[in-house]
């Protein structure tokens, strides 16, 4: 007997085949943003704020070495000291998502917040790290197109 | 005590013959399962439920996530 451990959830953020009635359905993963800036703690807030400008993005994920997200740099903070380290002024705790989250189920949260950040526990040491970013406007178009968006 | 496999490893070993059981219930299976996969909810899963698979078959199991 072998046993799949990761099971469903592993196997469905990875995208890979599903069947049954709900297996068109997309998920986190399927419009998530995966080119959003990310910058360490340390860095310096004037730099990434030129970083993320020249980027054409507004924000900026803030993560460890490995790729675990500490918080994030919106709207609000480009306005602080550009000498400032990044996590002096980041916002914490940022609100998340799993990628295998149905995208019906997370329009409503985002309807309030705007965005997700998408995080998964890929091993007990990964911790939540950055698979992309839902942003409302994309999911609403990508449940339109696939006649899901609720109302 | 079963033996723990990956992602990487399920693809190959179904390949091979090994037969993919879905522990969860009946309706989560008919929701949404892994492609292939037999259901046999784990409440189910025994020496009499498996009887019809074929001895030499290796098995593998998976539910949600269990860890």
């Amino acid at each position: 007997m072998h046993d799949y451990v990761r099971g469903k959830a592993d196997w469905a953020v990875h995208g890979l085949p599903l069947e049954g009635r709900t297996a068109g359905r997309r998920r986190a993963i399927d419009a998530a943003r995966k080119d959003v800036p990310t910058c360490g703690p340390r860095e310096r807030l004037g730099d990434v704020r030129e970083r993320v400008r020249a980027a054409a993005h507004e924000m900026c994920v803030v993560v460890n070495e490995r790729g675990i997200v500490l918080g994030r740099l919106r709207t609000k903070a480009w306005a602080g000291d550009p000498d400032a380290a990044v996590e002096d002024v980041m916002e914490l705790g940022p609100p998340t998502a799993r990628p295998d989250a149905f995208l019906h189920e997370v329009i409503e949260r985002l309807r309030k917040v705007g965005s997700l950040l998408v995080t998964w526990y890929g091993s007990e040491e990964d911790g939540g790290r950055l698979v992309g970013v839902l942003f409302r406007e994309d999911v609403e178009r990508v449940l339109e197109e696939n006649e899901q968006l609720p109302r | 005590m079963p033996v723990r496999i990956t992602r990487e490893d399920v693809p190959r070993m179904t390949a091979e013959g090994a037969v993919l059981i879905d522990t969860l219930p009946e309706g989560e299976y008919a929701e949404e399962h892994i492609a292939g996969a037999v259901n046999i909810p784990l409440k189910k899963l025994d020496r009499q439920t498996t009887a019809h698979l074929a001895k030499d078959d290796a098995l593998i199991v998976y539910c949600y996530d269990t860890e």
